[in-house]
């Protein structure tokens, strides 16, 4: 057992999860800079950091605050773009399903991208741990303090230089996004998928409550998913020739 | 209080999808289409957000020129980012252009 006690198993966790804190910590102040330079008052970001705490979202619907878009539109893409987690869940379900119910909940809240990396990497190399639990709280509060902590410090950065906003801050956003975009788009259906959301959001931009955003997921999803059944396809009709 | 509200909600619609799974235990299933369909959702977003940051800065018509500094920069990130797949590279290769293109080279 390589964690005898639940300390040095949270432990463990927190300490596996460190290059992950590294990583997130220039999404976290740039998040913050970006809540503070839109309409929200800085509380208000604290809050979204510490209530959502799923870093994309919270950068679309600061994004989308911006632009003056309806409610209804921002729970949407919330909810679309957060739907991943429901694989990690699953993905990671064997493994909590004998715990309380405090416990599942405590660790479902806890679950990013992060953390459901460290996990996953972890329960295949240590399927029957007693402690794994006390590993994966380990991994998922110090990916919350964390993110708490540079959320706190991009607001500090952005409210003492407001004029940030008019140097063209939101730039920050797209730079963000293209580095989390550009390595995916190596595969055909990935690329086109982007492709069609593009040219949707593009030509689509003046529907009312930015439901041409909406409307572009859906188009750049159906082609990503058309594209990959054709290529799954091709490759079985190559295998029987 | 509008902005409360909308950070309530997406609280809620948050923890309801990330702890659902974790609570219904094996009575919850899941398509496959639906486990498909969620691998394109991170690349369509972005794109879609930030394609008409990047080619409309005003929120009016196209602004296709050397003149828009946010097309300048977010050419130079999207080379750099395929070049070398790092991420704190492309930002700040990004942004870097982005400052010095506004202030160096248009002079704003």
């Amino acid at each position: 057992m390589p964690h005898p006690t639940s300390l040095s198993s949270f432990a463990a966790g927190a300490r596996d999860t460190l290059p992950m804190l590294v990583g997130a910590a220039p999404f976290g102040v740039i998040f913050g800079a970006l809540a503070a330079a839109g309409p929200l008052a800085p509380w208000q970001g604290q809050m979204m950091s510490l209530g959502v705490f799923a870093g994309s979202s919270q950068f679309i619907a600061v994004g989308l605050a911006a632009g003056q878009v309806g409610l209804l539109v921002i729970w949407m893409a919330t909810f679309i773009v957060n739907l991943r987690h429901m694989l990690y869940a699953a993905t990671l379900l064997p493994h909590v399903s004998h715990l309380p119910a405090r416990w599942r909940f405590l660790l479902g809240f806890l679950l990013t991208d992060e953390t459901f990396a460290v996990m996953n990497a972890y329960y295949l190399k240590h399927a029957h741990e007693p402690n794994g639990h006390w590993y994966f709280l380990g991994s998922g509060l110090s990916m919350y303090g964390n993110w708490q902590l540079w959320t706190l410090a991009g607001l500090l950065f952005g409210t003492a230089f407001p004029q940030l906003q008019t140097l063209g801050l939101d730039f920050a956003m797209v730079a963000t996004f293209i580095a989390i975009v550009v390595p995916q788009l190596f595969r055909l259906p990935q690329l086109a998928a982007a492709v069609a959301a593009g040219v949707f959001a593009w030509f689509l931009r003046d529907l009312p409550y930015k439901l041409g955003l909406l409307a572009a997921i859906m188009a750049g999803v159906g082609v990503g998913l058309a594209l990959s059944h054709w290529q799954a396809l091709q490759r079985s009709a190559r295998r029987k020739a | 209080m509008m902005y409360t509200t909308m950070i309530i909600g997406m609280a809620l619609i948050t923890v309801f999808i990330k702890a659902a799974i974790f609570m219904l235990g094996e009575r919850a299933a899941f398509p496959i289409w639906l486990k498909e369909a969620l691998a394109f959702v991170p690349v369509t977003v972005l794109t879609a957000i930030i394609v008409p940051m990047v080619l409309a800065p005003h929120g009016q018509d196209i602004e296709l020129s050397w003149r828009n500094p946010q097309l300048v920069a977010a050419i130079a990130a999207v080379l750099v980012c395929a070049g070398t797949r790092r991420q704190l590279l492309t930002i700040m290769v990004g942004l870097a252009v982005f400052f010095a293109w506004q202030f160096g080279v248009l002079g704003r």
